[in-house]
């Protein structure tokens, strides 16, 4: 045969297979580090157990159905302090407020940010203030919170007092709360529509759409659960502040309205809410009733969890196929032996 | 042609309504911008008198913290000094170490969850761990703080402090499970899961091709992660722990409620008594004080604080950022 003749290659049959990866074969060193890998994994899931275990054992413990229909009252006698309802509703009236104004604004700016963007210096910064809004401290939002709703000419807003207003209430309250679940609806709205691939935006243009109803039409029902896990997730960061709430809802145990108009005084009065009723009953706080602020605890964590398995439905729904999960791609090339892709 | 081509008016109306859609959804966007400006500037004029007073040292060391506020609240001041008189070293103190500490702890364990997570986990334990990591983000921080307060202080306190440690403190402050160990531990369960979903998140966006030219190397799994998966990802995780820094800092109603409720310096120089003693952070006493109202040296005071974390949180934020500008070439986000 002469020299430089094409050797065929080798028929694809006869692939040999690399025998699979050990761990024992590794150094001392590298298993040690895999075994703390898995111990952290483990850790994890025991103190998540452990606190709702420990919760649930509390809460149930000295559950008593009459806590959700009792007003509280300021007494030391515990059969007499009453339970939480003015609570729930604050709690309900504040995650209300925020919401309805943090999803809206949240969606727009996001789809501003993505889908216009223009300059984009200012778009840089206000991305950059969206990354300030999220690291703010929620304690000094309501510093600053209170600081310009006590102005005088947003007395509307709370009630009058002696220089101005008092700056506290559920409305405001509930606007300042705004602040938290804001950058979380933009950032989860973002990601959506920046996974979103360009035909969909290509497709709709050279059918003649302008670029508002591509938005309002094409864009934003795609990325529904994006937007839904993002207002979602916020709402879960309102339901869980206490800073805001000690701060700028007074921490009067009762619900208070002003004024004689049924709705608008209760908006524009004191109260409080789960958190700060958890507060204030821990002995920390000044009702140092701890089976209280544990039911109140399990109330509140049974919300979180519910708002959680929405998170984690919607978020599932919407991963792409690609990115199932790199572990099993891993698994695919660490382990040629192993079986069919799932 | 179809009647009404020539004018072409949905064209031009579309045009029209696109740009009044951008300046509509800019504008709130300016908005939003214009709020986060007007905080920073409020929070800092209404600090300015405590800065102005006390200068630099404000953030020194000097006399005990609690008398300052007490006598801020009651308005006689300090004999010999004013009533905006204010060194707030005890409380930067107790920040520094609690976060300090708290985010060092959870660098390493979140590393090596994130790891876990991305790289060994079997796809099971994944769907279990990504909704766990979830939940402990989402678990509100007065809930942590009653576990604290209810479960881990009265346990340390009976378990780890003995009597002749509290006797052998007990002219200068109190020991009573409430303290720096508590603080730190828990702070530290708080901000693991964002690190870790950042981390795991990045780790998941390696190229697989990357991982498959070290593997073909002959390079084992473990020094492949640490040499290529862990080093792409590093810009997360700084990121990462530059969040967390940030939201310890902020941190306010847990360590409130479990540091001890009392302004003091804890002193590395006791030795293992250090981590029993009291701190207070700089926003839980904040949140300590927040009965007081909006005019007086002690709003002064407590705005200052406020100008304090405000700044350093939007600093770290701003790095955060910044650090995770590398990723962009990868195409993570």
């Amino acid at each position: 045969m002469a020299a430089g003749a094409i050797v065929p290659p080798p028929a694809p049959e006869t692939v040999v297979r690399p025998p699979r990866e050990r761990i024992s074969s590794w150094p001392l060193l590298d298993r040690l580090a895999y075994a703390l890998c898995w111990a952290t994994g483990i850790a994890l899931c025991l103190i998540a157990i452990g606190i709702v275990l420990y919760m649930f054992i509390k809460g149930l413990s000295y559950f008593s159905f009459n806590l959700f229909v009792e007003s509280p009252a300021a007494t030391l006698h515990q059969s007499q302090s009453g339970g939480f309802k003015d609570a729930l509703i604050g709690t309900l009236i504040v995650t209300a407020i925020g919401t309805l104004i943090a999803a809206p604004v949240g969606v727009g700016i996001a789809v501003w940010l993505t889908e216009y963007g223009r300059p984009a210096s200012l778009a840089r910064v206000v991305e950059s203030a969206m990354e300030t809004m999220a690291g703010a401290p929620s304690i000094v939002l309501a510093l600053f919170g209170l600081l310009i709703f006590s102005r005088g000419f947003l007395s509307f807003l709370s009630q009058g007092a002696p220089q101005g207003a008092l700056g506290e209430s559920f409305l405001v309250a509930g606007v300042v709360m705004t602040a938290i679940a804001l950058p979380l609806v933009v950032g989860s709205t973002r990601e959506g529509l920046l996974q979103l691939p360009s035909r969909v935006r290509e497709a709709s243009f050279a059918l003649g759409k302008t670029k508002a109803t591509t938005i309002s039409k094409v864009l934003l029902p795609s990325v529904r659960p994006s937007i839904a896990s993002g207002v979602v997730l916020g709402m879960g960061r309102i339901i869980g502040d206490t800073a805001i709430i000690t701060i700028l809802l007074g921490g009067t145990l009762r619900n208070e309205a002003v004024g004689k108009v049924p709705i608008l005084g209760t908006l524009r009065g004191l109260g409080s809410t789960l958190t700060y009723y958890v507060y204030y009953n821990s002995p920390a706080g000044e009702g140092n009733a701890h089976e209280k602020a544990y039911v109140a605890a399990f109330v509140l964590l049974m919300i979180v969890l519910v708002l959680n398995a929405i998170v984690t439905r919607l978020t599932n729904g919407r991963r792409p196929a690609g990115e199932r999960g790199r572990a099993y791609q891993m698994l695919r090339f660490w382990q040629p032996s192993s079986t069919e892709p799932l | 042609m179809f009647p009404g081509a020539d004018k072409r008016s949905g064209w031009r109306s579309g045009a029209r309504e696109d740009q009044r859609v951008e300046r509509a959804l800019g504008a709130l966007a300016v908005a939003v911008l214009a709020v986060i400006g007007l905080m920073i500037v409020t929070v800092l004029i209404k600090a300015w008198p405590s800065f102005a007073y006390n200068g630099i040292k404000w953030f020194g060391p000097g006399g005990d913290v609690e008398e300052q506020l007490r006598a801020m609240r009651s308005g006689t001041p300090i004999p010999g000094h004013g009533i905006l008189y204010f060194r707030a070293w005890p409380l930067i103190w107790g920040t520094l170490v609690t976060t300090v500490a708290a985010v060092v702890i959870a660098l390493v364990v979140s590393t090596l969850a994130a790891v876990f997570l991305s790289e060994f986990a079997p796809a099971p334990a994944r769907r279990v761990l990504d909704p766990v990591i979830r939940l402990l983000a989402a678990v509100p921080s007065v809930i942590y703080g009653l576990i604290g307060i209810l479960a881990i202080a009265p346990w340390i306190n009976e378990h780890l402090i003995s009597n002749a440690r509290k006797q052998s403190v007990i002219y200068v402050v109190q020991l009573n499970g409430a303290d720096l160990m508590t603080a730190t531990v828990i702070l530290t369960v708080m901000i693991l899961p964002i690190m870790v979903a950042i981390a795991a998140n990045t780790l998941d966006s390696v190229p697989v091709s990357w991982s498959e030219g070290s593997a073909a190397l002959g390079v084992n799994r473990w020094r492949t992660i640490w040499r290529v998966s862990l080093r792409m990802a590093m810009p997360a995780i700084a990121a990462a722990t530059v969040l967390a820094t940030a939201r310890a800092l902020g941190e306010a109603v847990m360590l409130a409620m479990v540091s001890g409720g009392h302004a003091f310096a804890a002193n590395p120089l006791d030795g293992l008594t250090f981590l029993f003693e009291p701190v207070q952070p700089l926003a839980a006493t904040i949140f300590r004080e927040s009965g007081g109202n909006t005019v007086g040296p002690l709003a002064h005071t407590m705005y200052a604080i406020a100008a304090v974390l405000l700044v350093s949180a939007t600093l770290l934020s701003l790095a955060g950022w910044a650090a995770r500008q590398p990723l962009k070439r990868y195409g993570v986000r």
